[in-house]
């Protein structure tokens, strides 16, 4: 087998050291009962490389391809284009088969990687200090209302309308069994739900959660937010699924969040059907010690030079046990390197022409589809996505466009399934990807679906 | 910092630098220093090229960006130097044997990568209509299928995003069972010798944690645990192969009691290397195991992350596995079970752990990876990793304490200890000097049970000859532990970094470059 | 003023009704260098064997318990800045919080500094 060096030779060499007749006499512990007499039922024998890659490609070849279509989906995942560098920097075996940099002194090449990743997602945020990254954006969302929890010692969370309901849903989970309490709402097609968050924030609120731009794609000022939540004593968690829409729009800290959070699959990641994403956190410096995840810092050597290490880490798991701030013990590593890469080629200049592009694409795109008859742009404001109400049920239009080749958005319909004020909601994300031809495309085809 | 050193090398020295290690650059010939992004590139430049954006009427409103982000770029060609500069300052599996205990660092086949990088897979969105990803759909339904196949349990939960998500997966369908039983039992009971993670989810959980004492030989202690069941207990969590490198004989009569007890039985499934292939867990009589791919089935650790943690469930928790799942309906066409259809397909589920639908990105390397070793070679695999273990064990257990060598072969790591070292010197030095000789350390300091812990994993993709060298190495930096050479004391020698000082990082955080804010 | 100690090494010196609680010398040589001290609020209120405060060092986190009832009144502000306080100067500068006790016959069970001193000479 191609992946196992030992020869029959070396096996019986080895076991000759170790004073066994047999390889099965190291498995004495196993009950007999327990082991199994040959290999896994069911399970096919060996297959070369070139079969495995075959079987693939089989399977590969029944997915539409993003790039291949005409595409506007987002929703918390977005398709922009990834250099090439970016792919074959990550796969230097240096990076991509190390691990977790607990012997620093020969990990500073991803240790001084998480230290510019950090600072990266705290300017990118306006934040003073991001961690190492965590899960998805989901799951630092999560932990985002866990911190707050702690840094307040109240038990209330509020969320936005406005946060992608699968944010929400792992909320839910997670709060069902901590015991926390969750204020939540459906989306509002008619304006946000500004009034109704800092109407609900009282004396026992921890924090409230807002997502910026919204799932419709709106955007609106945090600033009146983050003073009502200030005033009283409750922190203000600001979660970005679309991190180039920072390229071109305020940071939620420069507008008074406490902690910010996202998902940073946009820059360098790809679609990957979900995952591996990378979850983004950051916060201000006097919350450090209740922020959760991996945490590099700058230090010197022996001899005084610069170096990074592993710090603060009496917060997490392996030391803590039950006394964690958090149970989790990896971070994204492979996809913040990626996310540093690509957003080490943009640069702040190539960042906001990105965004400046993406913007000025999607405003095409938002006045070409409500000029079809009976289609309304839901958004006053928006970056790179935008929702529109369609004469109809989105969900079986968006499988009408997609028969005609058109991966054409996010149905609400499957988003918010049985809300009927949602069913003809159609989130659409136009990036640097779509081209004069998609959008043509695009227009076309929904007209033909809504004729 | 590591600017030009100009205290360094100049003409009249002649040869007397070498020997200080002084070079103009800070350079040591292949052994280049790399400054960050934020000293060598600027917020001006760009290594992208992109189109200008067409005239449209803003819609931002008032939130359009006025102030800078101080965010550097680099031209391509820079951006490619630095990151390979960096890599090269990694040690990796790539380059040597990574003997690091409970971590599984085997090779990482790029079979795998070819694979997920293919179109299909890797440029696909999640939200999807479902008639345009029945692939990659199936690659989640045929893993999941050999995931339970190879563990003899009822069903998989494959969204957790790593090892201890899956953890929390595991622990949470055990809490809703208890709930749908309509009791409130409080305790989870885990052994000494546990992952820290265990006890950090049980905690989370609303479970209050009690250790299980261990025996003599390292094993949990049956009578002990016998003896603290009750109807408090909601259940164990139980490492097995344990973390001492030991099997749990006593597996199955643990799980026995616990069940006749009302519990349910959680196993850290971190160790499933050593056994994948020989031993089901579910005929051992597991209610729940995370299998973290990154581990057994050899996708890339990537510096730290990112994980994939499936969780294979006994039939009496599948009824509250997580949403969402695959699902393949009668027609034969496959879907995801999401919030919608819960209530008809999976009324119990406790609910969502995560967007979307777990790390396809890993999903796909495991399937290449199981599909490639098949029944026989995954055998072969736990068969070889126990083996290079135990000859490990025993080529060193002369020169190093082994404190459960007398009580049998070990599984696929080998356990040492501290005993026997000079005054003064440490596992932690033996780690170093470790270093020097070319490998990466072995886990040092768990698990906690004894003192001064060295936990070598060599896994199965090593060869005779790479063991060979290590124990070699190790023997001759355990002799200097043992004998008091002082140049251990300071090692590493002819690493990028010497030590570094993590009481300064903890005692004054520096975690952010604040280099251009006149800091 | 008195000063007694408890089994898991911590120092308290009690004037009146009011206690001054830090951690011994020996502690500190057994965590290695001090990186963060977690204080507690003054007006805490807590149970003798509470854990009111948390001392870090880069690989661990240690509870210090407090040996009496009692209700906070004061942390020492100056770890904030200097944590290697509690290694340099543990029994006198490195204090760590000030209690108002509640229950004086709780010091009955405490050992004093000879007593103290025997019980570490045993570790």
């Amino acid at each position: 087998m191609r992946y196992l060096p030992l020869t029959p030779d070396d096996r019986s060499a080895m076991l000759g050291v170790i004073g066994a007749g047999a390889i099965d006499d190291l498995f004495v512990d196993v009950p007999a009962e327990a082991r199994l007499p040959g290999p896994v039922p069911g399970l096919p024998l060996r297959q070369t490389e070139m079969a495995v890659e075959r079987h693939f490609s089989a399977l590969a070849r029944q997915n539409k391809a993003a790039s291949d279509h005409p595409f506007f989906l987002g929703a918390g995942a977005y398709k922009h284009h990834v250099p090439a560098s970016v792919d074959h920097l990550i796969q230097r075996g240096e990076f991509l088969t190390a691990y977790t940099p607990y012997q620093p002194e020969i990990a500073q090449g991803t240790l001084q990687v998480l230290f510019e990743f950090q600072t990266q997602v705290a300017r990118l945020f306006g934040c003073d200090v991001a961690n190492a990254s965590m899960y998805d954006g989901s799951t630092a969302c999560w932990e985002a209302i866990g911190m707050a929890g702690r840094v307040t010692r109240r038990r209330k969370a509020v969320l936005s309308g406005g946060l992608h309901p699968h944010y929400v849903s792992v909320a839910k989970t997670m709060a069902r069994f901590t015991g926390d309490t969750l204020d939540t709402a459906t989306p509002d097609l008619g304006g946000t739900d500004m009034a109704r968050l800092i109407g609900a924030i009282d004396a026992e609120t921890s924090c409230v959660v807002v997502q910026y731009p919204d799932v419709l794609g709106r955007i609106e000022d945090l600033a009146p937010l983050a003073a009502a939540c200030q005033a009283a004593g409750a922190l203000l968690i600001a979660v970005v699924t679309e991190p180039v829409a920072l390229g071109a729009c305020r940071s939620p800290g420069e507008m008074g969040a406490d902690i910010v959070v996202g998902e940073g699959q946009s820059l360098g990641v790809g679609l990957q059907f979900g995952g591996p994403y990378v979850g983004l956190f950051a916060t201000r410096d006097k919350y450090v010690r209740q922020m959760p995840g991996r945490l590099c810092g700058e230090t010197v050597d022996a001899t005084g030079k610069r170096g990074y290490v592993l710090t603060l880490s009496t917060r997490e798991q392996h030391i803590r046990r039950e006394k964690a701030t958090s149970n989790i013990c990896t971070n994204s590593g492979l996809c913040a390197l990626a996310f540093s890469i690509h957003m080490t080629l943009l640069g702040e200049r190539g960042l906001r022409d990105l965004a400046a592009l993406n913007h000025a694409r999607a405003v095409q795109v938002a006045d070409r589809l409500a000029a079809i008859p009976g289609v309304g742009l839901v958004n006053d404001t928006f970056f790179n996505e935008f929702t529109v109400i369609l004469p109809k049920a989105a969900r079986a239009v968006v499988h009408e466009l997609a028969a005609r080749g058109v991966l054409g958005g996010v149905s609400l319909g499957r988003l918010y399934p049985g809300v009927a004020a949602l069913e003809n909601g159609l989130v659409v994300a136009v990036t640097e990807v779509a081209t004069d031809e998609d959008i043509a495309a695009l227009e076309a085809a929904l007209k033909e679906v809504l004729a | 910092m590591n600017a030009p050193n100009t205290a360094g090398w100049r003409p009249e020295m002649g040869e007397a630098h070498i020997a200080r290690d002084e070079t103009f650059t800070g350079n040591r010939a292949l052994m280049l220093e790399e400054r960050l992004i934020f000293e060598i590139g600027d917020t001006s430049t760009t290594g992208v090229d992109i189109d200008p954006a067409p005239a449209a009427l803003s819609r931002l409103g008032s939130l359009a960006r006025s102030a800078p982000i101080g965010l550097p770029g680099l031209s391509e060609p820079e951006t490619v130097r630095h990151y390979t500069r960096l890599s090269r300052q990694n040690y990796a599996i790539d380059l040597g044997l990574f003997p690091l205990g409970s971590c599984t660092m085997k090779h990482n086949p790029r079979l795998n990568e070819r694979v997920a990088r293919m179109k299909g897979f890797l440029d696909v969105h999640p939200l999807q209509p479902r008639e345009t990803v029945q692939g990659a759909l199936a690659v989640i339904d045929e893993l999941a299928h050999w995931l339970v196949t190879l563990t003899g349990m009822d069903s998989v939960a494959m969204s957790p995003k790593a090892g201890a998500h899956g953890e929390l997966c595991g622990i949470l369908a055990i809490k809703a069972a208890l709930e749908a039983r309509g009791e409130d039992r409080k305790v989870i009971l885990v052994p000494e010798s546990a992952h820290g993670t265990n006890p950090a989810t049980a905690a989370f959980a609303g479970f209050s944690v009690e250790n299980i004492p261990a025996t003599e030989a390292g094993r949990v202690d049956l009578a002990a645990l016998k003896a603290r069941l009750g109807p408090d207990v909601a259940g164990v969590m139980i490492t097995n192969p344990n973390t001492c490198g030991l099997f749990e004989p006593d597996l199955k009569a643990i799980s026995d009691a616990v069940h006749a007890a009302g519990g349910y039985v959680y196993c850290d499934g971190a160790n499933f290397n050593a056994i994948v292939g020989k031993v089901r867990p579910g005929d051992l009589g597991v209610d729940a195991m995370h299998i973290n791919l990154h581990k057994t089935f050899s996708t890339p650790h990537g510096g730290g992350g990112p994980g994939s943690g499936p969780v294979v469930l006994s039939a009496a928790l599948s009824p509250f596995a997580p949403l969402p799942y695959v699902k393949r309906d009668a027609d034969g066409s496959l879907r995801l079970v999401e919030e919608e259809t819960a209530g008809e397909d999976q009324p119990e589920s406790f609910g969502r752990m995560v967007a979307f639908h777990g790390q396809m990105g890993m999903f796909t390397r495991a399937l290449a990876y199981i599909l490639s070793h098949g029944a026989d070679g995954l055998k072969q695999v736990a068969e070889d990793a126990v083996l290079n273990a135990n000859y490990v064990l025993r080529s060193l257990e002369g020169v190093l304490d082994a404190p459960f060598g007398h009580s049998g072969p070990c599984m696929h790591e080998a356990l040492f200890t501290d005993d026997g070292f000079a005054e003064g010197f440490s596992t932690l030095d033996v780690a170093k000097g470790l270093i020097d000789e070319g490998f990466h350390p072995m886990t040092v300091y768990f698990p906690l049970v004894v003192h001064g812990a060295m936990l070598v994993e060599p896994t199965e993709t090593e060869s005779k000859a790479a063991l060979d060298q290590f124990i070699g190495a190790l023997r001759s930096v355990a002799m200097r532990a043992k004998q008091g050479d002082p140049a251990l004391k300071s090692a590493p020698h002819f690493a990028p970094r010497r030590r570094l000082d993590e009481t300064l990082a903890a005692r004054k955080p520096v975690l952010a470059w604040k280099g251009d804010q006149g800091e | 003023m008195t000063r007694y100690f408890t089994q898991d090494h911590e120092w308290i010196d009690v004037d009146g009704t009011s206690g001054i609680v830090g951690i011994t010398d020996y502690a500190q040589s057994q965590l290695g260098d001090i990186t963060y001290v977690d204080l507690p609020a003054a007006g805490t209120a807590v149970k003798k064997g509470d854990a009111p405060c948390v001392v870090d060092s880069v690989k661990a986190a240690s509870d210090v318990y407090s040996p009496v009832s009692g209700t906070i009144t004061a942390a020492n502000d100056a770890l904030g800045d200097a944590p290697e306080l509690v290694n340099t100067d543990p029994e006198t500068g490195g204090w760590l919080f000030r209690i108002d006790l509640s229950d004086a016959a709780e010091l009955g069970g405490l050992m004093d500094k000879a007593a103290y001193d025997a019980y570490v000479a045993e570790l």
